[in-house]
C-alpha cells in the first residue's frame, strides 16, 4: 500500500539537489497514475506537462514539485473551465429535468435515491420516473427509494415503453408544479445500438412536454471501471448529449482516475460522487480533494 | 483504441521486420507497445510489467529462422505466455455433493444476482440438477424481489425469509430447506460489498463458516480497472474462493482484469456472463480471453501482413 508520505518521500529522495525531474520520479509518478486508472495516454500527457514546467522553471525543489504535480492534474480536470459545483441548486427551470444514464450496475438508481434526498432537503419537491422497465424488480427498487426519501414515483408495469414512462413523469410534474424530475433508465452497454437508440428516444420525448428538457443528462460511472469508461462516455454522449458525470463507489479502494482523461477529452464536468449505499452518501465533486486522494 | 494499437504495433513491427535475431534494441519499442496495450486493456500495472519482462527475456537472443520473422516469433511467445497465465485449460464446477452448496460473492453491482439466476438455469438444463436459490441479500432495496423474478424466469424455486435481516441464518435455513426437499444444489446470493467494509466481510466469512460451501464464486465486472487486484486479493484472503465469474463481456471491454486477477490469486475463471438474459452464460476459455486482452486478432493479422 502506497501512502501519501511514501510517494512524496520517494520524490524527495529523487529530486533533492537535482535540477531536473529524473527518470525514477517519473516512473513512480507513472505508477501512481496508471494504478489509479488514469490511463497511459493521460498519464503521459501529465508527465509531459511536468517535464515542460521543470524545464521552464529550471530548478524546482521538492515541495514545489509536489504542488506542480497536483496543479497539473487539477488543471486537466478543469480544462472545461468548469468550477466545482458548490451546492445542489440548479437554476431557473421548472421543472428541472434530470435524466440518468449508464452501463449496468454502476449505481444509477441508488444515485437517484440519494440525489432526490439532497434536493428534497434543499426544499424542492421531487418526482422520480421509473423508466427502467426491463431489469428484474427495477421498478420495485426505485419505489422503495421513493418511500425512503419520501418522494413520489411515477411508474408503469414492467415491460412497458420507457419513453412513455418518462413522458408521463414530466407531464405529471408539470401538472403538480413539482420542482425536479429525475428519470431512471435501464442499464445498457454502450455497444448495443438498439438500446442506445432507445435512450435517444427517451430523451427526445421529454421536450415535447417541457421545451429544453432534459436539462441535465447525468452519466453515472463506477469508480472501479477502467479504461472502458472512456468508450462509455463517448457512446452515451453521442446518444444523449451527456452534460454531467457522477462517479460512484468512491468509498472503496478504486480511485476513479479515469475521469481525469474523460473530463479532459470530453469537457464534461464531474458533478456528484457516491461514497456509500446509504441515503446520505452523495457529495458534490471537489477537484482538489479528488486529486489529493490519488496520492493517498 | 483498437486502430491506435494496430498503428503502433505496425510501426513497432516495421523495426523488427527483416532483422535476423532479436536484440535488446530491436525489441524495446515493441515491448513498450505491448505493455501500453496491456495497460490500455486494464491489466494491472505490476502484472503488465512482469508479463512484458518475461516476454522480453524469452525473446532476447532467440535466433530467428529465415522462415519466420522476429514479429512472428514475438507474437508466438506473447500468445503462449498469456494463455499459460490465463490458466491453460477450462475448469469445471464442483457438483458431486448432495446438496452442493455454492456461495456467490463480490462487489456492488458486479452481476451476482443475475449470475445466480443464470447458473440455476444452466445447472438445471445442461447438468440435470435440481437447484434451490437462496435470497441472502437483506440490504439492497428489492434484492429479494429481483431474485424471485429471476427464479421464476428460470423456473427454479427460491428460499426467502423476508422477516429476517440475518444473512447467516437465511443461508443456513436455505441449505436445510434444500435437504428437506431433496434439492441437490443450493446457490446462495449475497449482498454486494466492498472489500474494505470490515463488518460486511466478516459477515460473508460467517456465511461461509455456517454453510461450508463446496464452491465460492467471486463475481467480477469485466470492465474493472486497476483495482481488480486489490479486491480479488481481499475477497480471496477472506473467503479462499474456488473460482471467478467474469460478467458483462458482451461489452467492448478488453477485460485485462481477468489477467490481473488470475495472476494475483491464481484461481480458475469458471464462467463468463455475456448479457442480461438468463441464457447469456458461457464457460470460460482461456485462449479466447488471452486474444481479447491483447487484441491478438490485430497482432496476428499484422504478422500475416508483414
Ligand atoms: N459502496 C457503494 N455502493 C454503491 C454506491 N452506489 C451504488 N452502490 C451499490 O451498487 C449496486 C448497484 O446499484 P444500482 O443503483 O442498482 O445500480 P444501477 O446502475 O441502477 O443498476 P442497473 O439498473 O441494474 O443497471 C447496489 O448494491 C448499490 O447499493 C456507492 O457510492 N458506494
Ligand atoms: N450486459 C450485461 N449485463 C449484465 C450481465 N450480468 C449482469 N448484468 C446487469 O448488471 C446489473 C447488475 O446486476 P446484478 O445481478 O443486480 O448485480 P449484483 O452483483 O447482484 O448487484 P448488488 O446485489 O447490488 O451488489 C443489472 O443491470 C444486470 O442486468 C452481463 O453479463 N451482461
Ligand atoms: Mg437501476
Ligand atoms: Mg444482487
Amino acid at each position: 500500500e502506497k501512502t501519501k508520505e511514501g510517494f512524496f518521500s520517494k520524490i524527495t529522495k529523487a529530486v533533492v539537489g537535482k535540477s531536473t525531474v529524473d527518470e525514477e520520479v517519473l516512473d513512480d509518478l507513472e505508477e501512481v497514475l496508471v494504478t489509479s486508472d488514469v490511463g497511459v495516454t493521460t498519464t503521459l500527457k501529465i508527465i509531459e506537462r511536468i517535464e515542460e514546467r521543470v524545464a521552464r522553471d529550471k530548478y524546482i525543489n521538492t515541495s514545489e514539485l509536489n504542488g506542480i504535480l497536483r496543479d497539473e492534474i487539477q488543471q486537466l480536470l478543469a480544462e472545461n473551465n468548469s468550477n466545482d459545483f458548490e451546492n445542489f441548486a440548479y437554476g431557473q427551470h421548472k421543472p428541472y429535468v434530470i435524466m440518468v444514464v449508464g452501463v449496468n450496475g454502476v449505481g444509477k438508481t441508488t444515485t437517484i435515491g440519494k440525489l432526490a434526498h439532497k434536493l428534497k432537503q434543499a426544499g424542492n419537491s421531487v418526482v422520480l420516473g421509473a423508466a427502467d422497465t426491463f431489469r428484474a424488480a427495477a421498478v420495485d427498487q426505485i419505489k422503495l427509494w421513493g418511500e425512503r426519501v419520501g418522494v413520489r414515483v411515477v411508474a408503469q408495469a414492467m415491460g412497458s415503453d420507457p419513453a412513455s414512462v418518462a413522458f408521463d413523469t414530466v407531464q405529471s410534474a408539470v401538472a403538480n408544479q413539482e420542482d425536479v424530475v429525475i428519470i431512471d433508465t435501464a442499464g445498457r452497454l454502450h455497444n448495443k445500438l438498439a438500446l442506445m437508440n432507445e435512450l435517444t428516444k427517451i430523451k427526445n420525448v421529454m421536450k415535447k412536454v417541457v421545451p429544453g428538457a432534459p436539462h441535465e443528462i447525468l452519466l453515472v460511472l463506477d469508480a472501479s471501471t477502467g479504461q472502458n469508461a472512456i468508450e462509455q462516455c463517448k457512446q452515451f454522449t453521442q446518444a444523449t448529449d451527456v452534460n454531467a458525470l457522477a462517479l460512484t463507489k468512491l468509498d472503496g479502494t478504486a480511485k476513479g482516475g479515469v475521469v481525469i482523461g474523460i473530463s479532459d477529452q470530453f469537457k464534461i464536468p464531474v458533478k456528484y460522487i457516491g461514497v456509500g449505499e446509504r441515503i446520505n452518501d452523495l457529495q458534490l465533486f471537489n477537484k482538489k480533494e479528488f486529486v489529493d486522494s490519488l496520492f493517498k | 483504441m483498437f486502430d491506435n494499437l494496430q498503428d503502433k504495433l505496425d510501426r513497432a513491427f516495421k523495426v523488427l521486420k527483416g532483422q535476423g535475431n532479436i536484440t535488446e534494441i530491436n525489441v524495446a519499442e515493441t515491448v513498450k507497445e505491448i505493455r501500453k496495450a496491456l495497460l490500455d486493456a486494464d491489466v494491472n500495472y505490476k502484472t503488465a510489467k512482469a508479463f512484458t519482462d518475461e516476454v522480453k527475456q524469452k525473446a532476447l537472443g532467440e535466433n530467428v529462422l529465415n522462415s519466420i520473422s522476429p514479429g512472428q516469433l514475438l507474437t508466438k511467445i506473447m500468445n503462449d505466455e498469456l494463455t499459460k497465465l490465463m490458466g491453460g485449460t477450462t475448469s469445471d464446477i464442483e457438483l458431486g455433493k448432495n446438496p452442493t452448496v455454492i456461495l456467490i460473492a463480490g462487489l456492488n453491482g458486479a452481476g451476482k444476482t443475475t449470475f445466480t439466476g443464470k447458473l440455476a438455469k444452466y445447472l438445471k438444463e445442461k447438468r440435470g440438477k435440481n437447484p434451490l436459490l437462496v435470497a441472502g441479500d437483506v440490504y439492497r432495496p428489492a434484492a429479494i424481489d429481483q431474485l424471485e423474478v429471476l427464479a421464476q424466469q428460470v423456473d427454479v424455486p427460491v428460499y426467502t425469509n423476508r422477516a429476517s435481516s440475518d444473512p447467516i441464518a437465511i443461508a443456513e435455513e436455505g441449505v436445510a430447506e434444500a435437504k428437506k426437499n431433496g434439492q441437490n444444489v443450493v446457490i446462495v446470493d449475497t449482498a454486494g460489498r466492498l472489500a474494505i467494509d470490515e463488518g460486511l466481510m466478516q459477515e460473508i466469512a460467517a456465511v461461509k463458516e455456517a454453510t461450508q460451501p463446496h464452491e465460492i464464486l467471486f463475481v467480477v465486472d469485466s470492465m474493472t480497472g486497476q483495482d481488480a487486484v486489490n479486491t480479488a486479493k481481499a475477497f480471496n484472503d477472506r473467503l479462499d474462493f474456488t473460482g471467478v465469474v467474469l460478467t458483462k463481456l458482451d461489452g467492448d471491454t478488453r477485460g485485462g482484469a481477468a489477467l490481473s486477477i488470475k495472476s494475483v490469486v491464481n484461481k480458475p475463471i469458471k464462467f463468463i456472463g455475456t448479457g442480461e438474459k438468463m441464457d447469456a452464460l458461457d464457460v470460460f476459455h482461456p485462449d479466447r480471453m488471452a486474444s481479447r486482452i491483447l487484441g491478438m486478432g490485430d497482432v496476428v493479422s499484422l504478422v500475416e501482413r508483414a
